[in-house]
């Protein structure tokens, strides 16, 4: 009886707080609202740790509410003088094992999914052809904008990731200037891009962002790097295996020059495309195809992107806006201000180009 | 030499503040130099809740913001917690082992000018204009990277005030190791005392990696080194592990001390003596000690694997054992006695449930795999202000109320105490309460602005409406001790009428010489068992009346600290102006030759006679 | 406390350094400071071990071409015979042989000198070679580590120094041999970090 009355208050105890922490965030970030696994299992922790943290809570806040009310000077008279007891072994053992019986309840389950989240060993994995098992993605923290390659599919894009869902993705993290960190809230927990060393881990995606509000999970830098530390964000796209692959390949066709298709004046785009050619190559590729390491984020499915430099909303505005002056949007960035170099003219038709590259439409 | 109250001119309080080697008044000074930098630090909070109202908000800059998160850490930290921690150690620590002063007066001097120009230091950056702001951690691949001096203040002005704090913590271990009354047993020391002596035993051993960690970052900024410069074949990991090392302590440093105000505080007002004193002691000493164990939890995604991850993510957890010890002792003190809700106590009462709140979400970021989602989100930024909020300063108002009477002969305003307490300690769970799900919802720390669509509009305007209920706190506060000064209405020994310890059986404020005869300890709250046997004095001497021996003031320690602080600026402009260099050899040797005059000296003090004590007691006995 | 008390070796405390509670105050803080310092070499040498030969891509030292163990011998000789003769001093300090201890402690402070001496030589010749405090992690701390011990050695020699000056017409007294008693501690302490340099940096470094 008294074992079912206890799985009762564990049972609502955890129902209470599903209904109070679930509640709130939203689904393209949130880490309450977890899009997989591995976000899953972190989640699942919390609900543990939580449980079992409100119920010392509870105790503590309930004897001290007893003691409150009970033992008021003015309830107890102010010529009271209360017996001076020196201790309890007995208690005071209860609170030392009670405490490490609730710690080592939380210390398993904790030690044994550091182990999951951390095994990597997959990740150089081959099938009998000696071709990758698993999706890995190489990412490159810069100030203050992200580069994803795809080195065993040779292409490279940047600001948005793509990934297919229901398989593992792993990921190699490294920095390029100073130590940025990487974060999908909704979708797991996040890891350093360390300056000298690569730190590998791995991500599942099980919701497809299409249905999202933005149609795209948010990535968030979590390691003060700066100025525009705060607007150093990124977005994750993920995709059925099938059009993962479909967009893959559209991606290596960028190779060859890519046309303006989806700008709706040809004429103008395939002006942006000569000024493009002569202002913008040199830090900017509009080939997918490659490597990571480019002076500036790759453009080749620029027209797709959900966002302009990561956090502005996508339109011609806000891109003329940041072409013209970049520094006044995001403080701090690298690329150079094109609002004295350029007609109001010039970065019509180059905004027209940058939003004609897509691989999608 | 007498007691007397003097009238002086302002010139020779002045000077005497200056050379004052007296534990009493350097406290007074750890108080004001604190409670300035308390102020500074929680005018950078308030400007950072503004700028975080709204969206989009551009009340201050990218650039400027960055600064302001820096500094508002960086002198939260050192120069406002933990100096007016010290403030209480120095001013009280030394009455309740009834000892004549602390063992190194002149270098407690010394050290009291360290931490106040090196947080100067730290502050003039604001007027040149190159702060710091790479925050209060400063990891090394961004602070390498930041233009202007700004790190270079922080490092050097760390530095000076990180050697006054070692100073210290080493001065209160000698104290308490060699200046006990006699029958002050280690086992019936006070619990302020307890936690003064663990907290300065951990500063001992986390002060020295920092002090490495600074000079590295100062040697690769200015001097050309390349410890963290990975092009070099540094390692930027490397400040981090320093850091943390010395980092995690620190943390215990200041909570310890708070710990042993509230232990002091529940006994007092519950007319009980503390439940399992021996249990707390322990679970000081293990805390402490466990505090050396765990730094690499601030460092679960840095990537150091699972196997270093498991092992600190449990040794972590194990620290809520000696915590969860104390909370219930004090539950059982209080249970049973008899509670007065004076104004300290109520802060204790508020403690309670803040802290615990505080250190269960820290077991929750110990789990590391949880940790890898909460890390440098808003959760971490409302966890350690729970722990430092929750449990620091809400011992700091605690201990200003409580001790305020002994340290200055006057009481603050109870009513007035009892508002403050209510706006900050509302303020303060409305602040950070929401702040735990704006980490969830996938806020990250240390952003100067965020877009809005992201479901944190009406959590961040929640948040900065309690901060501005903490400030008006604070600003009651402050009148509150301005009226209080005006108006002097000197107090008794024991203002609160329930004092158990030594400090509360000697005027308030007490003599310069202390204890006129060193009084004899016969347990633990000897002044309680003094006055349950009819000894309304609440003491009993262990000497008869005879000279003391007093230590001479100085100057010395203020010109020491000058001439490193001369030295800094020398360092920071060596490789780009032609005076930089000698600049930095001049204030060395500026040191160094005040150091010699020190050294060479004799300067063996003075004794107070005991005719003049004899006069003192009388006066004291009539003043009543 | 009052200097002018004669002394003779029979009314000599047995333990001077710690006869009054100034004195036995310093002893103690004197212990304890050493504690910190511990911890910081502790760190020097942390690092140390963690950049050792790591230098910019092509980088031509390593502790195996660089180090001259003959040298770092004769240093190391130098000093732990300087540790022994402060030894000496402090049984005469024991002994109330105010003259003797002067001696001995001279005998240190020279010893002390030759060893710096060998140390700045040893590291212009470093520098020489190409090896400066900036051309690379490893060498950045490596000079950080010795020579944070070299400055505490100079920082011995200038005290003892001024103690054997000072005190040299003033004779011994309770005030003062708790600072030459703290001053062999150093030294030991000195001596004992070096060793551990000896060990870990130069023998180690060539050897393993």
């Amino acid at each position: 009886m008294m074992k079912g009355l206890k799985k009762w208050r564990l049972f609502s105890l955890l129902a209470a707080l599903t209904v109070f922490l679930a509640g709130c965030g939203q689904e393209e970030l949130s880490t309450l609202l977890p899009a997989g696994q591995v976000g899953k299992d972190q989640f699942n922790l919390l609900l543990l740790s939580s449980a079992i943290m409100l119920l010392v809570i509870i105790v503590v806040v309930a004897i001290y509410v007893i003691a409150l009310v009970r033992f008021r000077r003015s309830k107890v008279g102010e010529d009271h003088i209360p017996e001076q007891v020196e201790g309890s072994h007995t208690l005071e053992l209860v609170w030392t094992i009670v405490p490490i019986l609730l710690i080592l309840l939380l210390a398993v389950p904790t030690v044994y999914y550091t182990y999951k989240l951390g095994d990597v060993t997959a990740m150089e994995a081959v099938d009998a052809d000696g071709n990758p098992e698993n999706l890995v993605v190489d990412v490159t923290a810069k100030l203050f904008w992200w580069e994803f390659e795809y080195p065993d599919l040779g292409i490279v894009t940047a600001q948005e990731l793509v990934v297919p869902t229901d398989e593992k993705v792993y990921f190699n993290l490294i920095a390029s200037d100073v130590k940025h960190s990487f974060w999908i809230p909704a979708v797991g927990g996040k890891l350093d891009t360390n300056v000298e060393n690569v730190n590998k881990f791995y991500l599942t995606f099980d919701k497809e962002s299409k249905n999202l509000k933005d149609g795209v999970f948010y990535g968030k830098c979590a390691e003060l790097c700066g100025d525009s530390h705060a607007l150093m964000d990124f977005k994750v796209k993920t995709l059925p295996r099938a059009e993962f692959e479909q967009w893959v390949t559209s991606m290596k066709a960028t190779e060859k020059a890519p046309e303006a298709e989806g700008a709706t004046d040809v004429a103008t785009a395939n002006q942006g495309e000569e000024i493009f050619n002569k202002s913008c190559i040199t830090c900017h590729a509009t080939s997918a195809v490659g490597e990571s390491g480019a002076v500036g984020p790759n453009l080749a499915s620029f027209g797709d992107r959900n966002r302009v430099a990561g956090f502005l909303e996508h339109n011609e505005k806000n891109l003329k806006e940041w072409i013209k002056d970049p520094q006044k949007l995001k403080p701090g960035n690298k690329m150079p201000a094109f609002g004295q170099q350029l007609s109001n003219e010039e970065i019509d038709a180059l905004s027209d180009y940058l939003m004609g590259l897509s691989v999608e439409k | 030499m007498s007691s007397v109250a003097q009238k002086k001119s302002f010139g020779a309080t002045l000077w005497d503040w200056m050379t004052t080697v007296d534990h009493k008044k350097i406290g007074i000074l750890y108080l004001l130099g604190g409670g300035f930098f308390f102020v500074v630090g929680g005018i950078e909070a308030m400007i950072i809740r503004i700028q975080l109202l709204q969206p989009n908000n551009d009340f201050v800059s990218a650039g400027l913001f960055n600064e302001i998160i820096t500094m508002h850490g960086t002198t939260m930290i050192f120069l406002a917690a933990m100096p007016i921690l010290f403030g209480f150690m120095n001013a009280i620590m030394p009455l309740q082992i009834g000892a004549r002063d602390v063992a190194f007066p002149f270098i407690n001097s010394l050290g009291f000018w360290m931490f106040f120009f090196g947080g100067l230091f730290l502050n003039i950056s604001w007027f040149v204009g190159e702060v710091p702001n790479a925050g209060w951690t400063s990891y090394a691949s961004l602070s390498l990277l930041s233009e202007g001096h700004g790190i270079d203040f922080y490092a050097i002005g760390l530095q000076i005030a990180g050697g006054g704090t070692l100073m210290a913590g080493i001065n209160f271990l000698v104290t308490i190791i060699n200046m006990r009354a006699p029958g002050m047993t280690y086992m019936r020391m006070p619990l302020f005392t307890w936690t003064t002596f663990v907290a300065s035993a951990m500063i001992l051993f986390a002060f020295p990696p920092l002090t490495v960690g600074l000079f590295f970052l100062t040697f690769d900024r200015m001097f050309g080194g390349n410890f963290f410069n990975h092009a070099m074949g540094g390692n930027t990991i490397i400040w981090e592990h320093i850091f943390w090392i010395f980092g995690h302590p620190e943390v215990y440093i200041l909570i310890l001390p708070a710990f042993g105000i509230f232990s002091e505080i529940f006994s007092m007002f519950s007319r009980k003596r503390l439940f399992g004193y021996p249990s707390m002691v322990f679970a000081t000493v293990l805390i402490g000690f466990l505090g050396f164990m765990v730094w690499a939890h601030h460092m679960f995604t840095v990537g150091l694997g699972p196997t270093a991850n498991a092992i600190f993510a449990v040794a972590t957890m194990a620290i809520a054992v000696p915590t969860g010890v104390k909370i219930f002792n004090w539950l059982l003190t209080i249970w049973g006695g008899s509670i007065k809700v004076t104004t300290p106590m109520l802060y204790a009462l508020g403690f309670i449930p803040s802290f615990v709140m505080g250190g269960v979400t820290g077991v929750m970021q110990g789990a590391a795999p949880l940790d890898y989602q909460l890390h440098d989100s808003y959760f971490i930024v409302a966890h350690f202000h729970y722990v430092i909020v929750g449990g620091v300063v809400l011992a700091i108002l605690a201990g200003v109320h409580l001790y305020w009477p002994k340290m200055f002969g006057v009481m603050l305003n109870e009513i007035m105490g009892k508002i403050t307490f209510a706006f900050f300690f509302i303020g303060f769970h409305m602040t950070f309460l929401i702040q735990h799900w704006l980490g969830f919802w996938g806020m990250p720390r240390r952003v100067w602005t965020y877009m809005d669509g992201q479901g944190w509009e009406l959590a961040n305007v929640i948040s900065s409406v309690g901060a501005l209920f903490m400030a008006i706190g604070v600003i009651v506060l402050v009148v509150n001790i301005i009226m209080a000064t005006i108006k002097n209405a000197p107090v008794g020994d024991d203002p609160w009428g329930d004092g158990r310890t030594l400090e509360w059986a000697i005027s308030s404020p007490p003599p310069f010489y202390n204890f006129a005869q060193t009084p004899l300890v016969r347990g633990l709250d000897t002044v309680w068992i003094e006055k349950m046997e009819g000894n309304e004095s609440g003491l009993t001497p262990s000497e008869p009346l005879q000279d003391i021996h007093m230590p001479n003031g100085s100057i010395i320690p203020f010109f020491m600290t000058l001439g490193l602080f001369i030295a800094g600026f020398g360092a920071m402009y060596h490789a780009e102006t032609a005076w930089g260099l000698p600049v930095l050899i001049f204030g060395l040797a500026w040191t160094f030759v005040s150091m010699s005059a020190r050294s060479l000296q004799d300067d063996l003090g003075f004794y107070v006679k005991k005719e003049d004590l004899e006069k003192d007691l009388q006066r004291k006995g009539g003043r009543k | 406390m009052d200097l002018n008390k004669k002394f003779t070796p029979e009314t000599w405390p047995e333990h001077p350094e710690r006869a009054t509670l100034e004195a036995k105050n310093k002893f103690v803080g004197f212990w304890l400071f050493l504690g910190g310092e511990t911890i910081l070499f502790a760190t020097l040498f942390a690092t140390y071990l963690a950049l050792k030969n790591k230098g910019p891509a092509g980088y031509e030292f390593t502790t195996q071409e660089l180090y001259q163990l003959p040298l770092v011998f004769v240093m190391t000789m130098l000093l732990l015979t300087s540790s022994l003769t402060s030894v000496y001093a402090m049984y005469h300090l024991k002994n109330y042989n105010f003259k003797k201890m002067q001696l001995w402690l001279a005998i240190t402070a020279v010893l002390g000198l030759g060893f710096l001496a060998l140390e700045v030589y040893e590291f212009v010749h470093y520098v020489g070679e190409g090896f400066t405090f900036g051309s690379s992690a490893f060498s950045s701390s490596f000079f950080t580590l010795v020579g944070t011990h070299g400055f505490h050695v100079a920082v011995g020699l200038v005290w003892i120094t001024l103690l054997i000056f000072r005190n040299a017409k003033r004779g011994l007294n309770l005030y003062n041999a708790t600072k030459y008693y703290t001053f062999s501690l150093y030294w030991h302490f000195i001596d004992v970090v070096w060793v551990f340099i000896f060990t870990v940096v130069y023998l180690m470094g060539v050897i393993g």
